[in-house]
Order: C-alpha cells, then structure tokens, then sequence
C-alpha cells in the first residue's frame, strides 16, 4: 500500500487540503491536484525551469520538491500574478507588449522568476537580466523579447511605485 | 476607419489567457475516468526479442491494462506507421510498427504500454514488465554504417542505405576542367532536435454514444493525425476528432504522426476510458524524431574573378531506423545547396544510412543549415585562396534581382522545377552588411587584437523554399453577434495565427484584430487542412482567410444592399457596418449576419445562400523562396574556447510582413537554435547508437546569457505566387547560423590559421584546433 | 519521470533523523533535492525510505566563530549568497556560489546536501576544500569532525558511512584583507563547470606571498589541493610570469575523461583558470587594479 499524507498547502491565498502519496512531486500537486494548470513541467529534472514556483516568496523549481515538503507553505503561481481577471500585472503586460511569449509554454516560470527578480532588483542591466533568467529555457523567443520584457516591466514597476 | 491592421506590430491576442496560466496544453485535461499511460520502451539500441512477461506488471496496484503487440487487435500488429512521403529513390522504406515484439531497432522503441490510475503507477508497472533480449550490435555513425562489415541496422538487410539519388544539371565535369581555382573539403555537421520545451502529448477518448472518437494531441498537424488514424485504424472519417489544443512549441518533430498517437486512441476505445499519456523528457530525447549528422564530400570550381562556375561532391545523410518521411531532409538539403547564387554547374550524390536510432525527420530549417553550412565554406574557402574578401565573392555571384524569376534548374519537394519567384539578394547582403558595419569590422578587429582580444566576423547567405502546398484553408464567418469567426486547419504551436489571420481579415471589415476569434487546430471546425511546419500557414491559410474575407465582404454588401435598398455598387463597409456611400444609411454586421440566418417562411434577402461566411483553400502554384544574410561577429577566448557572439544581425526578405513584430520573433528565435546548432546542441551516441547525451544537463539549449540579441532588418520583395505577396518567415533564421558564427570564429582565430569543418563547435576543439594551429 | 515508491520520514531532530538512517538500509537523506530529486525522478536511485531533514530546524545557522564561519548542514545555497558574514569573511564563497546553478536552485539547495554529493566540479565542495574546512558528521550515538582533505574518498563519494549524516561545516577564515579568487569554466551561465579554479592568497606588505592556497575542481574525481603549485609560490612576490609558471603544475593533475571533456583540455583549463585566479587573487590582495592575464 502506497504510503500516503494529508497536506494543507496556500495556493495564491487559497488553501488546499488533498490525500496524497508522498512521492507526488509538487508539479504534479499543483497541477493534477488543485488543477491549476498554468504551472509547467518541462524536464521533471530541474534544469528547463518551466515549474518554476514561489515558494513563500522564493522562487523554486516545484518538480524538484515533493508535495509533502509543502505541507503548510505558501505558494504562488502564474495565476496568482495579476491584480484581477480584467488586468495584467505590468510584468504581464510588458510580456504582451514586447512579444516576450510565442508558446506560451515557459512563460509561467519565466514570469515568477521575475517577478521575484525585479523586487530585488528594480533597476536591472540587460546582463543582470540575462543571468537571472538562466535557469528558465525558452526554446521559442531566443529570450530578446522576454528581456525587452523585464527590462520594460523593471520601468513600468519604478513609475508605479 | 479604423488603424490598418495589415502590415502593423499588433500585441498578440493570444497572449493574456497564456500569461496567467489560462491556456490548455494537453496534459491540462483531466477527463472524468480517465487513464494514464506509460511507455516500456526499448533499453538497447537493437535487439532481438524472446520473449515479455507482463504478469507482475498487471498485478501491481492501479494497473487497469498492459498491451504489447500480441495484446493489440489482430490487424494492427503487424501493421506499421503510414509512410508519408515515398519516393522511387529510396530502396528500403522501414517503418516503426505500433508496439515492437520481435526486433528492436533503436533505444526508446516502444514494446509495451501500462494503463493505469496513475502515471506513478503506470511507471512502477512499466519497470516489471519482464523482455527477454538478445542484444545485437547496432549501426552507430551514419558513415560507418554505409561500409563493408557494419552491423546491419535491421537485420533482415543486406546492407544499412535506405536511399540513393542525384540532384544536379550542367555540365561538371567540364566547369571543373575549365576552373581557375578548385578546392575540396570534408564537413560534418550535426543538428539535434526541436525539443519543444512541452513534450508531445495525446489524450484519446471513446464517446460509445455517438460512436465518435476525439483526440487531443501536442501535434502541429492535426489533419495529418486524423487522416492517419483513419488509413490506420480504419476508421470512419467522420467518427474522428482531432484537436490539438494549446502547443508548448513545435519546430518540425511535432508534424509527424507517432505510433503513441496510434496506439492511445486505439486502447481509449478498447478499454472504453478516456486515456492520457504524456511524454516525459527521457522519452523525448529517445523517442521523437529529430535531425543528426551528414557528412559532406565537396568541391567548388570557380574563375580567377571568384565567379562560381560549379560545385559537385557527395553527401551521407544519419535517417535513423525508420522513414516516416522518407528522405524529406536530405532531398530538402540537396536542392538548398545552391542558394542566392548563379551556379552555372551542379551535382550531388546523396545516400541516406539506416542506423539504430530515432528517425530524422525536419527540425527547423529541415536540412537546409547542413547545405548552407556547407556552401557557405566553400565560398569562404575560394574567396581566401583567391585572397578576396568573403563578403565581396558572394556579392560576384549573387543571382541580380532582374533575373527573377530564377529558374535553377533543380526539381524541389514539391516536385516542381525550383524557381525562385522573387527577392533582392544584392540588396539583401547589402543590409546586412550595412547593419553589421562590415566595413568599419577591420578596424574593430586591429584594436582589439592589440588589446589581445580576438573577435571575427563571418556572412552566409540563404534561400529557403517556403509556403509549401497543398493548400490550408479558412472559413471566415461572421456571426449574429457580429464577431468574426475564422477556422483554419493548422494548429498553432507559438506561431501567433490568431493575431495575424485576424489581421488579414480585420482590414476588409474594417474592425480591430480584438473583434475577431481565430479557431485552429481543430478538424471538427473546418472540413480540410494539412498541418503548421515547413513555413506555410502564412502564405496558405493567410491567402485563404484574404479570399475568404473578400468573399464574405461582397456577400454582406450584396444582403445590405438589399436591406436598405441601395445599390450595391454605392457601399463600402467600415467599423463592421455596410453603409451607403455618402448618406447616413447603415446596417451593422450583425444585423447582416441575422438576416441570412433566414426567417422561418421567408426568402433570404437577394437571394444568398444562408450564413455570412465563406470558406478557401488557396492553393499555390509552387513554393515561395525567401531569403536572407547573416553578419555575426564574435569573441574568441582562445585559451578556453569560449564563444561569445558579440553582435548578430540579420536582413531578412520573407516577402510582405502581415506582423512585423511576429516575423521580428520568429526570426529572433531561430536564430536562436541556430546559435545552439553551432555550438551547444550535440546528441551524443556512443558505439552501438545507445544515446549518451540524454537529459537536458547533457543536451544544452541556449540559455538567455548565451543566446545574442539579433539585430533584425526586413527587405520585403513580395511574392506574385499569393495574394498577400508573403512568404514564410518561421525558419530563415536558423539557415544560415551555424555557417556565419564558424566563419567568425574561424576569422578571429585566423592568428592562429584555423581551419574549421564542422559544427558544433564545442569549446575543446577550438583550444585543440589553436593548439594544433600554434 | 515519477519517483518510484517509498516510505517518506520527515524527523524532526538529527537524533531522530540519524535514528532513522541507523535502521534503514536503503534509505536516502532528502536535503535540499536539487540532486536526489532528480535522480529520484529518474528512478536512478530507489531508496525504500527516503528520509526529509528540512523540517530540521536547528541546521540553517551561520555563527562567526571567531577564528572560522561556521554552517549547519541545513544552511541553503541562497542564504550563503545573501550573507553579509559570509562576504565579509569568505569572500571566497560568495563568489563561487553565484555559479551554483540559478536561483531557483539555490532557494532549496543546502551546504551540507552540496558536501555529500560531492559532485567534482562543485563549487561548494571546492571552496571548503581551499579554505580547509572540517565537516562534522553524525551518527546515532556518536558525531566525528572530518577534514576536508580526507572527505572525499573517491567520485561523488565522501569518506562517511551510510548511517551518518552531515550536520555541520566548519570554514576557516583567512586574514583580512586576503586575495581570493573563483574562477570556472562552464558551456553555460549556471551549469556545472568543466573546471574550475579556487585561489587563496596571503600576502605580506611589500608584496611577498606568504600562504597560498589552490584548489581545481572538475579535473580529478573530487576538488584537488595543487600541493605543488601552492609550495612554488610561498616566499615569492607575485607577477604575471610567476603565476603562468605556477598554474602550469595544474597540466601534471590525473584528469578523469568523458564524451563532453577530455583529459587533456580539464587539465588545460586548470593551468589556465589557475593562472587567471591567481592573478586576480594578488591583484585583491595587494589591492591593486587586477592583473590580466588572458
């Protein structure tokens, strides 16, 4: 018999009570049970960074976690980014406006990874761009949009603050 | 009247669901019941097989099924995946069969399928299933493969060339008789995969009701799935739904039909549950098609002014164990060889090696880098043993723009006699010469020697067919609400149809691309299409939802004008209303739409046929070539091998823009895996064709530090074969990149007389090539 | 690419934790996951137990001990990176671990998972073995110190048993105002490297080098102290000849092989990663602008 723990876990503010096995990885947690599928899996071995999670804050590849090491933790995903069902958040929208997306596919990782980025740096270079989205493949763009991207959204965050 | 939407950077429509995590890629169905599948797939790269046991596997927890090909229907197995595109050159046709129980030909070859309640489960089982192997040695490097004495790839052969041919014209043997200056080199160059960052995926479910079977797959082909699904399970047409929802990315390998989109449908129905399989990454680097190595024998001739006067050699083409596409890219290689220039003599002979491993079939570009790459070389090479600049030799032999249309000579894929339809290549290099500064390079490259940095500076050139035939078609229809609805057969995999199909019709109506709904990928929407690879959607589906919109424009003109009972001639439409020219006389879309809806006893007005819609399948004449020139200048670490692109640009002539931002991405990532293709992307095999390089810590992609910004200009020399005067865009820029960043690293190793013939070029062998240089 | 099944245990002490590992045969110690995950993912390891020690919570201190900074196993990759203890006293650390993987990586990995991994070519492994560090294991019923230069055993294999388990590491630090250096080679931003070189200087007033300390990683089957490169130096005042002769001991390491490095260019990219940290090394020490040497 499977080995088997309840767990509680604060997805974008909401909490989810679920049985699971204990070798479920977090991806799969998020995803195939709490269906919020925006978060991606890409390699299931932790260098493509489409899993890409905040893990109370913190940016983390959720395939490389179990879901039971989550058990009282808040997480945050790419639906848990915009303000609300009408708006974009300015990182979102700084995606849409320098065509920073073509699939789609890694976007999600892509987007927690900044966001957490440009918290801690507001006013990054384009190299400090690059090396913070190094962890995160994006096999459509060739990533000149989605630093465009970062770079726009870095301003449109300091002009709102 | 609203902005021209045609021609303009329109922000995608398809990007706010994808931005806060809205989309649906396939793994995000969850269908109630449903199954989850688990591939047992081949260890070894060939082996026998004696005998499976799958008892402790159907005994483990959660398995509901366990298939291997004696469990399959009688008539499936043996049967094998259709062959796609047969041609009399190729001698020996292999294809995959759904599940393998005799003889595995390369490692991933599927040979068993776990059902379970959970993928975990279904994997737990798949590592029970109990295969007896002899294993038996495979055919590995695709040269080797071709001499006397190598382990047979399939062991029923005599030999491992699956196909044999000669492209060519003109008289060669004479050019080279005649020539000035000869030289001959070996090159091998080596491609990997797509590798979409979603891996492929199916979900297939049963519908006993309604007798009607639908499949969701990461497919950039869903007709082709259908249509293949129908010859192989034989099923009824009209019983079968393909879908291919959100795609995390294509770049060819998702064109084809696999045995796993075979297999799920058929066990879906068998087992009367829905079932979901999801290829993991493992999978991907075994089991999806991709491109490899050719080797390349060549000589070029030329005239003491540097004027080609012919190129011939030989070239041995790795297609992996199966033909699912026959010889697809090594044909595309062949009659890509020539490219912008007058090449007065021409001839390549092309074997194509079976080897015990995943097939070749098109990964962006389809063949055409490894041709470029090579061709390139060769003027490089003449231009410096005739001490001409590299730049300067191309400019000689470029075909002149008052040539067009060029006839070459050569017969393409599409089995019409390759013509180039249009282009500016002078003025194409000479953009991108301009937009490198070429000419300022020389000074750049003194001063940073003199700081002892070593920087080089390369150019290639490319001409690339495009818009490949059939046909796609559109339905545009607008409905009572007034929305525009379009349907088109291709699926979109990142491409952005909604926004640029929605931009070919917006004008006609004169509303916004937000207006405008663009459903595709979908064979319950629209009677017939083919499929999103080989540059094509723009040029097939854009020029159908044109002829579709102009015909849906005069339907809804004709029905205004019987409405307000104008004149038809006296209306135009604009802000989605039909009005009287001059007067305050309008009718809104919508209202048009309603009415030929029809009244229940009444006449449609002028006598239409109901519905505001109407529906193309343009089909061209022949392909459309577009063109480009890349201008990459690089820094060289000589002592680490580092490359470090310091400045990438790029002219580009894909005909007229529809989305100038779009093309500007589609190019920008091309690039992109071309940078990969020159110097990170490698799939390593060892001896016996069982791959090393399996895992993304091994295989590396372009990460965002490595990868330059491409500084991207457009000439646009609009095609005649279309309406729209497009051509495709998805694939230029990774042409010609491998063969202009070799060039540049050779020109900044030039201190040290570097020669280079291959690519990828790993950092250890450019310190080993300096080394040998010193 | 599902973990294959196991019991899961997440103590909440080492005592419990080692308890566990002491009756488990074929158990695994889940730290940070960024290498058994992985693995487990791709079922190349199949542990029956595999036990979870992040809900350990007396393992993430750093304390400045005075004469050492020391880490409890537990301490994250990210909370080295963003120490001011650590930059101001191991400066040496906070510039090799901004190449320990992304990020996103180092918001789980931990020092003490990094240890018992003992990757060849990570940066961790080879600053603790530049700077001389003691890792302190434990067991149930007993703890032992290890110095680094007897912790690894062989490739990816440190010198405990299976029923211990990392609970400290103990850094010690060099004077103030000493030269420092990491260097590495990697294909790609955040890879691991194919090479890497850790340099420690000390220098005297007027420029005479008086402890050195060099470590390659990524070239034997764990980081390798150049014994012979540090003994050239001692006494010597530094230039830029002296650090291409002194690096060019690194070419006579025994180099492992494989598909994406040969022997030869590890060796290589020693000499000349040396030659580069050394130079940069000095340049700090003296505080001087950097030597260049390309």
């Amino acid at each position: 018999m499977s080995d088997r723990r309840t767990i509680s876990v604060t997805i974008n503010g909401e909490t989810f009570e679920r049985e699971v096995e204990t070798r479920l990885t977090l991806s799969d947690f998020i995803r195939h049970e709490c269906l919020l599928t925006g978060t991606h899996v890409g390699c299931e071995h932790g260098v493509c960074g489409a899993c890409t999670i905040l893990l109370n804050g913190q940016t983390a590849r959720s395939c490389l976690m179990l879901a039971v090491q989550a058990d009282g933790q808040e997480i945050r995903t790419v639906e848990g980014i915009a303000p609300n069902d009408q708006e974009l958040h300015p990182l979102q929208q700084a995606f849409q406006d320098n065509h920073g997306l073509q699939c789609g596919y890694c976007t999600p990782g892509m987007l927690t990874t900044l966001l957490e980025f440009l918290e801690e740096n507001p006013d990054p270079t384009e190299r400090e761009v690059r090396e913070a989205i190094s962890g995160n493949l994006c096999r459509c763009t060739g990533y000149q949009g989605i630093v465009a991207a970062a770079l726009d959204a870095a301003k449109r965050l300091q002009a709102g603050a | 009247m609203g902005a021209k939407m045609f021609g303009a950077r329109v922000p995608r429509l398809e990007d706010p669901r994808l931005l806060t995590g809205r989309g649906s890629y396939t793994d995000d169905f969850h269908l109630p019941g449903m199954l989850e599948a688990a591939f047992v797939r081949s260890p070894h790269s060939h082996a026998k097989i004696n005998g499976i046991d799958t008892s402790a596997a159907l005994a483990h927890d959660g398995v509901v099924a366990v298939y291997t090909s004696a469990d399959l229907p009688e008539y499936l197995r043996d049967k094998t995946v259709p062959f796609q595109v047969p041609n009399p050159a190729i001698s020996q046709p292999f294809q995959q069969r759904l599940l393998e129980g005799r003889e595995v030909c390369f490692a991933g070859e599927p040979i068993a399928l776990v059902v379970a309640d959970t993928r975990y489960n279904a994997e737990d089982a798949a590592t029970l299933v109990e295969i007896d192997y002899d294993i038996l040695p495979g055919a590995a490097d695709c040269k080797s493969a071709l001499e006397d004495g190598a382990p047979m790839c399939h062991s029923t052969s005599s030999n491992n060339e699956g196909a044999k041919y000669i492209v060519g014209y003109g008289d060669v043997e004479k050019a080279f008789a005649e020539a000035h200056l000869k030289h001959r080199e070996e090159y091998w160059i080596h491609r990997g995969g797509g590798f979409a960052i979603e891996n492929r995926a199916v979900v297939a479910e049963y519908d006993e009701i309604d007798d009607m079977l639908t499949i969701w797959s990461a497919t950039q082909s869903p007709f082709l799935v259908k249509q293949n699904v129908v010859d192989m399970l034989g099923w009824e047409s009209d019983k079968v739904r393909v879908i291919a929802p959100d795609v995390g990315g294509g770049f060819g390998p998702k064109t084809v039909y696999y045995v796993e989109e075979a297999l799920i449908p058929v066990i879906a129905k068998d087992l009367g549950r829905p079932v979901k399989w999801i290829e993991d990454r493992r999978e991907n680097f075994l089991a999806t098609n991709m491109e490899r190595d050719q080797y390349w024998e060549m000589e070029i001739a030329v005239d003491a002014d540097g004027k080609l006067l012919g190129v011939r050699g030989k070239m041995i083409h790795d297609t992996g164990a199966y033909m699912p596409w026959g010889i697809i890219s090594p044909y595309i290689s062949a009659t890509t060889l020539p490219g912008p220039y007058v090449l007065p003599t021409y001839e390549l002979e092309t074997r194509v090696a079976l080897t015990n491993k995943v097939a070749v079939t098109p990964v962006r570009g389809a063949g055409r880098p490894q041709a470029v790459f090579a061709m390139e070389r060769l003027m490089d090479r003449a231009a410096d043993k005739l001490g001409l600049d590299r730049a300067e030799i191309r400019r000689r032999n470029l075909i002149p723009t008052e040539e067009m249309p060029y006839a070459l000579g050569l017969i393409f894929r599409d089995g019409k006699p390759m013509t180039y339809d249009s282009g500016d290549y002078p003025k194409c290099q000479a953009e991108a010469l301009r937009i490198a500064d070429y000419d300022g390079f020389r000074a750049r490259q003194e001063t940073a020697r003199a700081e002892g940095r070593h920087i080089g500076i390369g150019v290639a050139n490319y001409v690339e067919g495009t818009g490949l035939g059939p046909f796609e078609g559109a339905t545009v229809r607008i409905q009572p609400s007034g929305r525009i609805c379009i349907y088109t057969g291709g699926g979109d995999s990142g491409q952005g149809h909604w926004t640029t199909l929605a931009q070919v019709c917006a004008d006609k109506f004169g509303v916004g691309v937000e207006d405008i709904d663009v459903q595709k990928g979908d064979t319950g929407k629209i009677a017939s299409g083919v499929g999103t690879f080989a540059s094509r959607i723009a040029v097939n589906a854009g020029s159908s939802v044109h002829l579709a919109s102009n015909e849906v424009r005069e339907k809804a003109i004709k029905v205004a004008a019987h409405m307000l009972e104008a004149a038809e001639e006296d209306m135009d439409i604009e802000d989605g209303r039909v009005f009287v020219k001059g007067s305050d006389l309008s009718v809104p879309l919508s209202d048009v739409a309603r009415a030929v809806q029809g009244m229940p006893g009444f006449s449609l007005p002028g006598g239409v046929e109901p519905g505001l819609e109407a529906t193309h399948y343009f089909s061209p004449s022949q392909s459309s070539y577009c063109n480009g020139t890349a201008v990459v200048e690089v820094e060289v670490d000589p002592d680490t091998g580092y490359v470090d692109i310091l400045n990438y640009s790029m002219a580009h002539d894909s005909g007229t823009l529809i989305n100038p931002f779009v093309v500007d991405g589609q190019v920008q990532g091309a690039v992109a895996q071309g940078v990969g293709n020159a110097l990170l992307e490698w799939m390593i095999y060892d001896d016996n064709a069982n791959p090393v390089s399996a895992t993304f810590a091994e295989y590396l992609l372009p990460s965002a530090p490595e990868t330059p910004n491409v500084d991207v200009t457009h000439v646009e020399s609009p095609t005649p074969i279309n309406p729209l005067g497009v051509k495709g865009a998805g694939e230029g820029g990774t042409i010609p990149a491998a063969a202009a960043i070799i060039a540049a690293i050779e020109d900044a190793l030039s201190p040290w007389d570097v020669q280079i013939s291959g690519a990828p070029l790993t950092p250890s062998m450019i310190v080993q090539k300096v080394h040998s240089g010193r | 690419m599902k973990p294959p099944p196991f019991t899961y245990h997440d103590p909440r002490s080492v005592d419990d934790a080692v308890a566990l590992l002491s009756e488990k045969d074929n158990a695994k110690l889940l730290a940070g996951g960024q290498s058994l995950m992985p693995m487990l993912n791709m079922r190349f390891v199949l542990p029956d137990d595999v036990i979870d020690i992040n809900r350990i919570e007396d393992l993430s201190y750093i304390r400045d001990d005075g004469d050492a900074l020391v880490f409890g196993g537990m301490v994250r990759q990210r909370d080295i990176e963003f120490s001011g203890l650590v930059s101001q006293k191991i400066p040496l650390m906070k510039e090799a671990i901004l190449n320990v993987g992304h990020r996103q990586t180092r918001t789980r990995g931990t020092y003490g998972g990094s240890m018992s991994h003992l990757d060849p070519s990570a940066e961790l492994p080879t600053v603790s073995m530049a700077q001389d560090a003691i890792v302190s294991v434990r067991k149930k019923g007993g703890e032992r110190d290890i110095a680094m230069a007897d912790f690894p055993m062989g490739y990816m294999t440190p010198s405990f048993d299976l029923d211990e388990m990392v609970t400290e590491i103990r850094v010690p630090i060099w004077p103030e105002g000493h030269g420092y250096a990491f260097v590495e080679f990697a294909r790609r931003h955040g890879d691991y490297a194919i090479t890497s070189s850790a340099v420690l200087l000390d220098v005297a007033d007027g420029g005479k080098i008086t402890k050195a300390s060099i470590t390659v990683g990524g070239v034997g089957p764990s980081p390798l102290r150049v014994t012979a490169a540090e003994e050239g130096l001692a006494g010597e005042t530094g230039s830029a000849d002296l650090f291409t002769e002194i690096a060019e001991k690194c070419r006579e390491i025994d180099a492992m092989e494989d598909v994406y490095a040969p022997a030869w260019y590890r060796q290589h990219l020693a000499a000349v990663l040396t030659r580069r940290a050394l130079a940069k090394a000095y340049s700090r020490a003296v505080n001087g602008t950097e030597m260049n040497l390309r």
